[in-house]
């Protein structure tokens, strides 16, 4: 059952990196997950050299949200929108994907069809954000 | 009765549910989700096989052999839900596809004639959504206002805020749960309905969860509208219930039009047959009606208090082993409360909680809980819940305790 909450998961749950709606910020995305209320806010900011999220939900919601704000900073908005592409496949198929690095610690979601949609969360709202920039 | 009898009733009872020896995960499975759904008895399983197998037609339309048993078995199943909530008369028993659709019944046909526009439907802070949606699309097309009964911080009818909804006379219809599918809260309803009454309301109970777990008598309670779904009872899912008094039902337009619910068709118009069939159109659930008559009889047979007692025994372990994990939080402390325990953990999501339990081989629900609204009014977003039946053990309670400390561990 560690399989899906690796130390990773568990540590960007309890101290997530890049947690809290910034003052400032160039474009927001949100996702809200209608089955059971989770919600999420992401945030771009410095022309998406950074990213922040306020997630309300669960370990793997929050991961993969601190983890994307990891692995998105710095890209364009072309890139996010292939690393948002790339991590769904993985999480939905299971296969673990280079181009991912960290990410790749969620990739067993797959096991858990009632899950997936905690972990691809945060990417839809990021892709919302990016229809702003 | 001694703990060792008990358990051997018990052990006995488990029996006759095989799903209950499948694993999961590659752990025994610890199902603790029966208010969502319960598992099916093999008596259950095997009367509605033997429909299928020696005794099937449509029922009400053949003179051959096969219809005609199938009819009796069909009709033999209302006496049985009759007598089971002690209604006055067969033909007060609906049967519908689940307790939603008995209450959407009442909300269409009832709601948009005896009731008219300004008209006041109260319901509670602590509603599933079944039995406050109706309500809402009542009131949008017909006009009706809907009051919200707020509830205690325990979790119970707020007695002052029912006496705030009911102060101007103008409320016609208390919609109200026998027992929260969140909190495991029982309402008076004795009372309940006697304060409708007094108040020219009348009242309509939700008794899916309550139905389960205790007697049921409608004509003590005086309830104008009772209505439960087979299977939480150990029943099959698609066949539920709607009582109504039968003054009422009498009054009452069609829901659906079609086949069986007529008296006479002509190309221009037709008039409608009598109560219950006026509310049942079209081919009904011919095998899971039957399948819920086994269920009855099987209930029957243990006997609803020896239930009750089982479940209550159970309750109180829970509700005292439960706190003792860090962090821990159970939702409502109703006086009267069943085995219904919603709970919050300090660092865990309800989501991860069940996700974790469930690789324990250990079923419970995380969700709202078809309760959106009583989640704004707990000031959570969701919830992991946990929930007996007539099949759970104390030793399973102790498999949840363990699995939640396991939890408890991976977060802290």
């Amino acid at each position: 059952m560690s399989d899906l909450y690796q130390q990773i998961v568990l540590d960007r749950t309890r101290h997530p990196r890049h947690a809290g709606r910034p003052a400032h910020f160039d474009a927001r995305g949100e996702g809200a997950n209608k089955l059971c209320g989770d919600k999420v806010s992401i945030y771009l900011t410095r022309e998406g050299m950074d990213l922040h999220h306020d997630a309300e939900g669960c370990a793997i919601l929050t991961a993969s949200a601190d983890l994307m704000a990891d692995a998105a900073a710095g890209k364009t908005p072309a890139q996010m929108r292939e690393l948002a592409a790339a991590f769904t496949q993985a999480v939905t198929s299971g296969t673990p994907n280079p181009a991912l690095g960290a990410l790749n610690a969620l990739t067993p979601v797959a096991d858990f069809p009632s899950r997936i949609g905690c972990a691809t969360l945060p990417w839809r709202a990021l892709e919302e954000a990016l229809q702003d920039v | 009765m001694s703990a060792i009898l008990e358990k051997v009733n018990i052990e006995a009872l488990r029996e006759d549910f095989p799903i209950l020896k499948e694993k999961v995960h590659g752990k025994d499975l610890v199902f603790l989700d029966s208010a969502a759904s319960a598992q099916k008895p093999r008596a259950v399983i095997e009367a509605m096989t033997h429909v299928m197998t020696s005794q099937y037609a449509n029922v009400h339309r053949g003179l051959h052999y096969m219809s005609e048993r199938t009819s009796e078995a069909y009709e033999a199943v209302r006496d049985k839900v009759a007598g089971f909530i002690n209604a006055a008369a067969r033909d007060e028993i609906v049967f519908t596809r689940n307790a939603t659709e008995s209450i959407n019944l009442v909300a269409y046909t009832w709601g948009r004639t005896a009731l008219k526009p300004g008209d006041v439907v109260a319901v509670t802070e602590m509603e599933h959504h079944a039995n406050l949606v109706p309500w809402q699309m009542l009131r949008d097309a017909h006009g009706t206002e809907l009051r919200i009964i707020k509830i205690t911080d325990s979790g119970e009818v707020d007695w002052h805020s029912l006496e705030d909804v009911f102060a101007d006379g103008r409320v016609k219809l208390l919609a109200v749960t026998q027992m929260s599918n969140v909190l495991g809260t029982y309402t008076p309803v004795e009372r309940l309905a006697k304060f409708a009454h007094a108040h020219g309301a009348k009242i309509l109970i939700d008794g899916c969860q309550a139905i389960v777990h205790r007697k049921i008598d409608v004509r003590a309670v005086d309830a104008d509208f009772f209505v439960f779904s087979g299977h939480k009872l150990y029943g099959p899912s698609g066949i539920g219930v709607l009582y109504a008094k039968a003054d009422i039902l009498d009054a009452m337009p069609p829901f659906m039009g079609g086949g069986d619910m007529i008296a006479h068709v002509s190309y221009q118009k037709s008039t409608w047959a009598k109560p219950p069939h006026r509310f049942e159109a079209g081919t009904p659930a011919i095998i899971e009606t039957i399948g819920l008559g086994a269920a009855i009889d099987y209930v029957n047979a243990i006997g609803m208090e020896a239930i009750a007692a089982h479940e209550a025994a159970l309750t109180g372990h829970a509700l005292a082993v439960l706190p003792n994990i860090e962090g821990l939080r159970i939702l409502g402390s109703a006086q009267d409360r069943g085995g219904v325990i919603s709970f919050v953990m300090k660092d865990a999501h309800p989501h991860d909680i069940a996700t974790l339990l469930d690789r324990q081989g250990i079923a419970v629900r995380a969700g709202h809980h078809c309760a959106e609204p009583l989640m704004g009014r707990l000031g959570v977003t969701s919830t992991a819940r946990a929930s007996f039946a007539l099949y759970t053990t104390r030793e399973e309670i102790g498999a949840l305790a363990k699995g939640l400390e396991r939890v408890r561990k991976m977060f802290a």
